[in-house]
């Protein structure tokens, strides 16, 4: 009996961050059964202490990665609606990342294959430890007609963002 | 073969520009563990024999930054930082929190072994197993967070022109210097993020002496091998649920104390300590936290505590200034001990510190120290050049900070830190002003008093650690007791943050330690063979001391004279400490730990341990 699962989304609240990591912990321990930090699906990225936050897959309503990819490695997921990639096929050409409006897809740093959040098939463990931290920077909610490309962002047009509303016009002199 | 670890150390000569791995025999490492513990076993090693001709600011001395198997692992990443220190002559583990360890042994290395000086400023890049030392005269003089953000964009885009096809690089992490460790200012730290700093000991000014500004790393390996993964979750998952249940201390984190530990426990130093009690409630944590913090939990890898927090001055005259939410040692080291008593006085000096590259407590003991003299007459206005520097004047201290840390002035004298101070200022003035300092072996005593008896240490804690007046390192009875340093030098060997052991049982950092790396070790193993071998080899080390100073038990393990005056204020008014009680208990230290009569460790007692060759260098002192 396979369980059946309605798509969902990470809602995010990136100011919340604490930085913590443990997003990256157990998405790496969940995928590649070590601590792994550079190895999961979702990163934290500092680019200025105090601003730290979560980068990962926004599940895009019309995917551009999907269609970039030349090998036909990536599909989406009926179930979850997340991107899928299928490593044997995937041959580490970059061209999700290009495709990508955030950047987001990163190359595994030991094989020659691209990195991209799978939602770990409906039941996302990095929300579980934020949740269980009470950080609440990530929810899961279902997914709906709404303009989830518009989270793809690169790290440094998000860190430009948040480090003027963590700490004021000051927070420019930062990054 | 023992899991946990990356398997070897990069040491890096700077003066000859020369890279080489070292690796260290398995059964050195289960004796010696890592951070702290491993430290004490390298320098000894590789100085001991000339331990007392070793200039800390020297390029003999090395510079020590070294992980622990238990890094990585143990929720909430940290890494120890050693050498000969600056302050004590001997050797502190200072660990300092943030992602460096985790990167490092991501890198494949366990620790960064720095020996020699460069020629002119230089910081030092890993990626993996390339690395380089790249010219940081660009970004020498550059304040904390000028340096953060400069090395942070250059590192960044140094990973996407060499490796363009991986997607967007991630910063590395960051270990660095301010302009204090620059002027080799003796209680300058080895920082990470901002007000993250290894700030005991002054490894800052090592670092600066060896004009290295900064170390980058980033790793894209896994963590290393454990023995047990299911375990070591199983017991992280412990660790984190432990903390999730303390939401005051995760709220709070030590940020509670600076109202508290002055009103409540009578401990705090107030005025240089001239007070330990104050009942000021506009330092209540309250008064933080609904007027600067802008960040509630800031946290490190993995931890579940995240008791720092960000802190911001959003209006008045010290508008602007940002920094970590002083935690309990900075609210009274830069505000009650220097007569500050507001949220915004205090984040703005800790602001000003942090950015110098200077460690608040010893800095701020330090201030104290001038401030009192001032109070005396002992030091003018003059001396002070044109700084008056009264109690509760923010700018004021804040002026000579900025002196402290460019040497300017009197500056190049407090740069020495309280000790070396006094005697210059007591020489100078022909007045005996070490009663005023508040320091114990070249170390200022951390924030907790020991007059009421209110708070951890003992009377006997300060004046027979190896790390001096570190308040994360002191003797305490029985040796197995959860505050002695006995036990407390597993979290710097570990390396671990020890917020995270709270309230759970002690053995549980043991049952961590064997999941990881597959050697079973006991608590009474560990205090009475392997802690007791390290805290030998730091004693012997502090004895040993020089070149410029060296501390003689008979004096030397002792209070702050202050500590022998009645508290004048306060709920334990008249309290103090009598210093026969200090000699009975120190005695039965001594035997405890195996030391003579006079403090020096037996020849027995280290012959016991194997540390024939530390008998033989401390035959001289007996």
């Amino acid at each position: 009996m396979t369980e059946k699962h309605e798509p969902i989304w990470i809602a995010r609240d990136l100011s919340r961050c604490s930085g913590c990591r443990k997003c990256e912990i157990a998405c790496s321990l969940f995928h590649e059964n070590r601590i792994w930090p550079e190895a999961s699906r979702i990163r934290v990225f500092m680019l200025t202490p105090g601003v730290e936050f979560p980068h990962f897959c926004a599940q895009c309503e019309d995917y551009p990665c999907v269609d970039a990819c030349p090998t036909n490695a990536l599909s989406v997921s009926k179930e979850t609606g997340a991107v899928l990639v299928d490593a044997n096929t995937c041959i580490g050409c970059g061209k999700c990342i290009e495709a990508c409006p955030g950047k987001i897809p990163h190359m595994h740093p030991k094989e020659n294959r691209i990195l991209i959040c799978d939602l770990c098939g409906g039941d996302p463990q990095c929300v579980k430890v934020c949740q269980e931290g009470l950080w609440n920077v990530l929810r899961i909610v279902p997914r709906e007609d709404y303009a989830y490309k518009l989270y793809a962002r690169a790290p440094e047009e998000i860190a430009r963002d948040l480090v003027v509303k963590i700490y004021g016009e000051e927070g420019k002199r930062l990054l | 073969m023992i899991l946990g670890y990356a398997g070897k150390f990069l040491e890096v000569d700077l003066s000859t520009k020369n890279f080489r791995d070292v690796k260290f025999e398995d059964e050195v490492l289960m004796d010696y563990i890592g951070g702290r513990g491993l430290a004490t076993k390298i320098l000894w090693d590789r100085l001991g024999m000339k331990w007392e001709t070793v200039d800390p600011l020297g390029p003999e001395n090395l510079l020590l930054l070294l992980t622990g198997p238990l890094t990585g692992f143990f929720p909430g990443g940290r890494i120890c930082v050693s050498g000969k220190s600056p302050q004590s002559n001997g050797v502190v583990g200072s660990t300092v929190a943030g992602e460096f360890g985790v990167e490092l042994k991501c890198a494949g290395y366990d620790g960064i072994i720095v020996t020699g000086e460069a020629e002119k400023p230089v910081y030092l890049f890993i990626k993996d197993s390339d690395f380089e030392i790249k010219d940081a005269t660009h970004i020498w003089g550059l304040d904390a967070k000028q340096t953060v953000a400069a090395l942070t964009r250059e590192c960044r885009d140094l990973l996407k022109t060499r490796y363009p096809q991986k997607g967007e690089w991630k910063e590395p992490s960051i270990l660095y210097i301010g302009p204090a460790g620059e002027n080799k200012v003796r209680t300058a730290v080895v920082a990470a993020k901002w007000a993250h700093a290894a700030g005991y000991g002054g490894y800052g000014a090592v670092m600066g002496a060896k004009r290295l500004k900064a170390i980058a790393v980033k790793g894209t390996g896994p963590l290393p091998e454990v023995a047990d993964l299911e375990k070591v979750k199983a017991l992280m998952q412990k660790v984190c649920n432990n903390a999730y249940e303390s939401e005051l201390w995760r709220r709070w984190g030590t940020g509670s104390a600076g109202y508290s530990v002055g009103a409540k426990s009578s401990s705090e130093p107030v005025r240089n300590w001239q007070e330990e009690w104050h009942d000021e409630k506009s330092f209540g944590v309250d008064q933080f936290e609904n007027r600067v913090w802008i960040k509630q939990y800031w946290g490190d890898f993995g931890c579940p505590t995240t008791c720092l927090k960000v802190a911001v001055v959003k209006s008045g005259r010290f508008k602007g200034a940002i920094t970590d939410n002083p935690d309990y040692e900075l609210q009274a080291y830069v505000g009650t001990n220097l007569g500050l008593f507001t949220p915004e006085e205090n984040v703005y000096l800790a602001s000003i510190v942090d950015d110098l590259g200077l460690c608040g407590i010893q800095t701020g003991n330090v201030l104290g120290f001038a401030a009192e003299l001032f109070q005396r007459g002992i030091l003018t206005k003059e001396d002070l050049d044109g700084i008056d520097l009264k109690w509760g004047d923010a700018e004021a201290f804040a002026a000579l900070t900025r002196k402290i840390a460019y040497r300017k002035g009197v500056g190049d004298i407090l740069a020495e830190g309280t000790y070396r101070a006094a005697v210059k200022i007591g020489e100078m003035k022909g007045v005996d002003v070490m009663r005023y300092a508040v320091q114990v072996k070249g170390i200022g005593v951390g924030a907790h008093g020991i007059r009421s008896r209110k708070d951890y240490p003992e009377i006997y804690s300060y004046a027979c650690s190896v790390q001096g007046g570190d308040h994360t390192s002191i003797a305490c009875m029985p040796l197995g007791d959860s505050r002695s340093e006995h036990i407390r030098i597993f979290d710097d060997s570990g390396v671990i943050c020890f917020f995270n052991v709270f309230g759970l049982p002690r053995g549980l950092v043991f049952d961590f330690y064997k999941a990881v790396t597959g050697v079973e070790l006991t608590k009474d193993e560990w205090v009475n063979t392997k802690a007791m071998k390290a805290i030998q080899l730091q004693r012997a080390m502090l004895l040993l001391g020089g070149p410029d100073f060296k501390w003689n038990p008979e004096i030397h393990d002792d209070n702050p004279p202050r500590f022998y005056e009645p508290l004048p204020s306060g709920p334990y008014k008249g309290k103090t400490v009598e210093k026969s009680s200090v000699e009975e208990e120190k005695r039965k230290y001594y035997r405890l730990v195996g030391w003579d009569e006079r403090g020096i460790p037996k020849s027995e007692t280290l012959k016991k341990l194997g540390l024939e060759d530390v008998d033989e260098a401390l035959e001289k002192l007996r």
